[in-house]
């Protein structure tokens, strides 16, 4: 019970209060949606016609925008879709196996130097990425990293890395001791003990932090922007950035390229509602 | 019993504390040192030069105009983030239907890249056929310019709290539903109204939510770029200028890289004095319950 209706004016003025209420949430979500669906509506007109009208629904509904876009010859958006993957995949699989196995580490065992290293991981999120660039810049230029995708790979494991040990460590931390014990008894080794039973039962926290890793890797733009400069590698967020400077006044195809670029976030999203939404809010304090 | 090891739990430390060592901590070192040297085009010779980096920061006006800017992203994140976003999901929670549709429409813009959103509003804010000028025609009101040296931060701005305000959203909506139902039903039995309820019960039972939420808008603040880098480059005239953007170009068109260490090392220590001063003033007000 929420409300207690005493007499008729009570009710008119509540009457009026939910009015008002679905009145702002109707206003904010047409807010969060008109962008979006403008754009969509749009990169399915040719270029003259968003010129002329656009606002309206398209007269024909054209794929020329995102035939340019997937067949430019300088910056083609399969390949940065795959380069994106390949990026998103090798991040993910870093930071989940590295914060997994620290996470253990820290979770598990009880050691002196457990409160350094939280502190520590903690200190490395106020970090931001702006004031290691220039140095790790010089440092790939220098290796043989330079070329390759784990240019951005190993950074962007690193810059997620304290973050995702401490949200898996509190976690595996919660998990009840007498699990470790009796598996001991019966005579498994610490490395089975970690494969068998930490990581099984930590499944839903690693499923968040891969859901967030993904998302933050996925729509990260500075690292690849300055460490990846060959086109050829760069992820879809570069590809993007440079699209308003390669189509000028062809509206018609930005359109298209930020539709396509949402679009896997958006099928995650539809498929994984909950997780996406725990894995960007568990990640509230990163920076 | 249990696990008890010395040797074991650093073994498996070993790569996360590898990865921090070498792409965090020594680049971080390596930075507050460079802000020292004269240092351009990526040289094999810097010079040390003791603070004169950040003299002649201290002298540039665009470094003023960063910090400005800085300040009303934060303003600006504080009226949408902060307020809207809880007003928002005060309503959502006592919304009798489309909790879940709210929600999910809500949130759909933080899964978004700010490249994207930049874009997007860039596109939203053009002459020609732009959604703010094709809705001034409909209105039958004339075209604008929409992005001027006046208006470029706030054309900056304001996507960015419109991006993030499902976000804080999130937050607040589990806060509120975190709260004890008794307590809401008893003063409802009082008579309290709805807006009273929020104002003398809501707001200070969540008072520790609304700080966090605050330290974390202003840290944030400090760190936008994709947006700006997308919307305006910093310009037109520098006067849409961040932190982040001017450290930017300084570093990779300019090739002043001493003086972009210096700007990258000015970044993390305001923010961390600002959020610190923050907290501790947090602390105080909690203190006097």
């Amino acid at each position: 019970m929420r409300y207690a209706y005493i007499d008729r004016k009570d009710r008119v003025r509540s009457d009026l209060r939910g009015v008002l209420l679905y009145a702002f949430l109707i206003f904010w979500a047409l807010i969060s949606l008109v962008p979006l669906i403008w754009v969509l509506i749009n990169s399915f007109k040719s270029s003259n016609e968003i010129l002329l009208n656009s606002l309206g629904l398209p007269q024909q509904i054209t794929f020329t925008n995102y035939v340019t876009m997937a067949t430019y010859p300088d910056m083609n958006l399969l390949t940065a879709f795959r380069n994106s993957m390949i990026i998103c995949g090798g991040v993910v699989s870093g930071v989940l196996i590295g914060a997994g196995f620290a996470a253990f580490a820290l979770g598990r065992f009880d050691n002196v130097f457990n409160r350094y290293v939280n502190a520590l991981l903690a200190g490395c999120m106020l970090v931001p990425a702006f004031s290691t660039l220039i140095p790790n810049f010089v440092l790939i230029s220098a290796s043989p990293l330079r070329g390759t995708w784990l240019a951005v790979i190993f950074p962007l494991i690193a810059s997620n890395m304290s973050f995702s040990t401490l949200l898996l460590s509190g976690y595996v931390r919660s998990l009840p001791k007498e699990l470790d014990e009796a598996a001991i008894i019966d005579g498994a080794n610490t490395m089975q003990v970690f494969w068998k039973i930490i990581v099984p039962l930590t499944k839903p926290m690693f499923a968040t932090v891969g859901v967030m890793t993904f998302i933050w890797t996925y729509n990260e733009l500075l690292l690849s922007l300055v460490y990846l400069p060959t086109r050829n590698l760069q992820p879809i967020s570069v590809i993007l950035s440079l699209v308003s400077n390669m189509f000028g006044t062809d509206y018609g195809a930005m359109m298209a390229a930020i539709c396509l670029t949402i679009l896997p976030v958006l099928i995650l999203y539809v498929l994984a509602q909950e997780q996406v939404v725990k894995g960007l809010t568990a990640g509230s304090v990163k920076g | 019993m249990a696990l008890k090891s010395k040797k074991i739990p650093l073994l498996f430390l070993l790569p996360a504390l590898a990865f921090i060592a070498v792409f965090l901590l020594l680049p971080l070192g390596k930075t507050i040192y460079y802000s020292f040297t004269s240092w351009r085009n990526f040289a094999p010779v810097k010079k040390f030069i003791g603070f004169k980096n950040y003299i002649s920061l201290f002298n540039n006006p665009t470094l003023y105009i960063t910090l400005r800017n800085t300040g009303i992203l934060i303003v600006c994140a504080l009226i949408f983030q902060i307020g809207v976003s809880f007003l928002l999901a005060v309503a959502v929670d006592s919304a009798r239907h489309g909790f879940k549709m709210f929600r999910t429409i809500f949130f759909f813009p933080v899964i978004i890249s700010a490249t994207a959103i930049g874009l997007m509003f860039s596109l939203i804010y053009k002459y020609d056929a732009g959604l703010l000028n094709s809705l001034m025609a409909l209105m039958g009101r004339d075209k604008q310019v929409w992005l001027t040296a006046q208006s470029a931060i706030y054309c900056v701005a304001i996507p960015t709290a419109w991006q993030h305000v499902g976000f804080y959203f999130i937050v607040f909506l589990t806060g509120i539903a975190n709260v004890s139902e008794d307590i809401y039903e008893s003063a409802v039995l009082d008579g309290i109204t709805p807006f009273q309820r929020m104002i003398y019960i809501t707001i200070p039972m969540l008072k520790s939510l609304f700080i966090s939420n605050i330290v974390l808008v202003v840290s944030q603040s400090f760190r936008v770029f994709d947006m700006v880098y997308i919307i305006t480059g910093g310009g037109p005239k520098h006067q849409s200028e961040l932190l982040s953007s001017f450290m930017y170009t300084k570093a990779f068109a300019d090739y002043n890289t001493g003086m972009a260490s210096a700007i990258a090392i000015i970044m993390i220590v305001l923010g961390i004095t600002l959020t610190s001063i923050l907290r501790f003033f947090a602390g105080k007000i909690q203190g006097d319950d």
